[in-house]
């Protein structure tokens, strides 16, 4: 059952990231043309009809696709690496540092993820793929940052960290060769569930106008546009709604497999 | 001149005193068990003489001079010196290494000389195990096999002292045995302090033992007498309660 899992994870997340390639080289139609009548019904010319514009529906998912992935590992990524560092820190740090840091931590979850990207975008030019990035990053870090403190402490507590330190190893090495080895599964399995709810942020951000800006087509953008005629044309709303959640429900499904594939107890010996 | 002493050593975790003057001394090839209660301060000992911490007040010496933890010369050279084996076997080993990087993995940080393989091999066969446990992951493994290992891994730097910190209190009856039968083998040729809670083990292995109470020392001199006729009233509570314990012995 795990790896069924894992394989329609892999499955769901693998289409997502082949489309995203795809558009790089190739799209059905220009995403900002008129390539069909108003609000079409889907057809063999236009998959996923169109827009109120004339503009091919089909063609506009697959971009979403990719700015959904693009703004997910950068927020996995950025997110990943400041949680991890600071979480290391973290553990490390004087009682009074730990502390403080723990507090901020705390009050960073607390802070909604789309507050922080008004802030974000109101410090900045606009909003754009980057201040998203940003945003969704910050947010994802602090939750990443109290894991990360709490699996080191523990692993620091084990008697084989002991046992490195008599062997000669310097704190550094035994964080390299020790901690991040013992932490990862679990860390990563975080990242990808964050990676989920990331490409959710990044899609609600952009129905609230504070994603990446036009031409991009967002699916959170697609939705909202599509808003205004949800009842004349629901394949509008349908089609950036079912691709958001294969994507998400593709996360999921790979994050639980990875979990159990990464757990030293149930590999072979 | 002393292998490794404590000289009236004091020390505390924050405001809680742990130990209160301790003086011990060991000479080459002794063994030397620590018998008390949890939270008498035993393991503090081992951690003091490890150099993973400093006393507060006292010295620890090593190999003939004041051990400094703040050089870090000195504490490679400790490294080579004194070694320790833990309690439970399922944390001393890490997870994710095969048991050839975990015994090659001190060779290298201590820079010691030959060849880690050979080496590895070496003190993979003085712990009894077979050679193809190198390629294996600690999970491949029992508890007293996972012992053996941490055994292994604490040789590998051919140290003088060995530091046991109740190595089979972890371990069902038949490998307690077996591995007090390598602690015995290693106790030929090594300075072994034992701690342990259990008096059984503590006469198996060491002919020599003090009686930690609340981080005093209360006791001390030959096991056998002192079994015989403890002096110290908790020595004699503490050998009085065990005769009255349903206990496994070795």
């Amino acid at each position: 059952m795990k790896k069924t899992t894992l394989w329609i994870g892999a499955i769901l997340v693998g289409i997502n990231v082949v489309i995203a390639l795809l558009t790089l080289v190739w799209l059905p139609y220009d995403p900002t043309a008129m390539s069909g009548g108003r609000l079409a019904a889907p057809s063999w010319a236009h998959w996923a009809g169109t827009d109120r514009l004339g503009r091919d529906y089909f063609t506009q998912v697959m971009i979403g696709a990719r700015i959904a992935l693009t703004v997910g590992v950068g927020a996995a990524l950025l997110g990943g690496l400041i949680g991890t560092t600071l979480g290391v820190l973290a553990a490390f740090a004087q009682r009074g540092f730990d502390d403080a840091l723990a507090a901020t931590l705390d009050i960073l979850i607390a802070f909604p993820t789309l507050l922080l990207a008004m802030l974000v975008v109101a410090a900045s030019d606009g909003a754009s793929l980057g201040t998203a990035i940003l945003a969704i990053g910050i947010a994802m870090s602090a939750i990443i940052a109290r894991l990360v403190r709490i699996l080191t402490k523990r692993v620091l507590a084990q008697d084989y960290i002991t046992a490195a330190r008599c062997s000669g190893l310097g704190w550094g090495r035994i964080v390299l060769v020790h901690v991040l080895p013992n932490i990862a599964p679990t860390v990563l399995v975080a990242i990808a569930l964050q990676f989920g709810l990331a490409v959710i942020a990044e899609a609600s951000l952009s129905y609230l106008g504070l994603g990446a800006p036009p031409p991009n087509a967002s699916w959170g953008q697609l939705l909202q546009s599509a808003q205004s005629t949800v009842f004349n044309a629901p394949i509008g709303v349908i089609a950036p709604g079912l691709a958001l959640m294969a994507l998400v429900l593709g996360i999921n499904f790979l994050a639980d497999g990875l979990r159990d594939l990464l757990d030293p107890e149930r590999g072979a010996a | 001149m002393s292998l490794i002493s404590l000289k009236d050593v004091q020390f505390s975790y924050g405001d809680t005193p742990i130990l209160h003057g301790v003086s011990l001394a060991l000479e080459q090839g002794e063994s030397l068990g620590i018998l008390g209660e949890s939270g008498s301060g035993k393991s503090t000992i081992l951690r003091l003489m490890l150099g993973l911490t400093r006393p507060d007040t006292g010295v620890v010496e090593a190999d003939g001079s004041v051990l400094d933890t703040r050089s870090r010369a000195r504490m490679q050279a400790h490294r080579r010196f004194v070694q320790p084996v833990f309690q439970d076997p399922y944390t001393s080993l890490d997870p994710r290494m095969k048991v050839r990087r975990i015994l090659t993995e001190p060779h290298a940080a201590l820079d010691l000389p030959g060849d880690a393989e050979a080496e590895a091999a070496r003190v993979l066969e003085a712990g009894g195990l077979p050679a193809d446990s190198l390629d294996r992951y600690p999970r491949a493994f029992s508890g007293g096999q996972r012992q053996r290992i941490a055994i292994a891994r604490a040789l590998i730097a051919r140290p003088r002292v060995l530091l046991a910190d109740e190595p089979v209190s972890a371990l069902d009856l038949a490998t307690k045995v077996r591995v007090i039968e390598l602690l015995t083998e290693l106790s030929r040729e090594l300075t072994l302090v034992l701690v342990s809670h259990d008096i059984a083990i503590v006469a198996a292995l060491c002919p020599r033992m003090i009686v930690l109470q609340q981080g005093r020392v209360v006791e001390a001199g030959k096991t056998a007498a002192i079994l015989r006729a403890p002096q110290h009233p908790y020595t004699q509570r503490l050998l009085a309660s065990l005769q009255h314990m349903p206990m496994e012995s070795p």
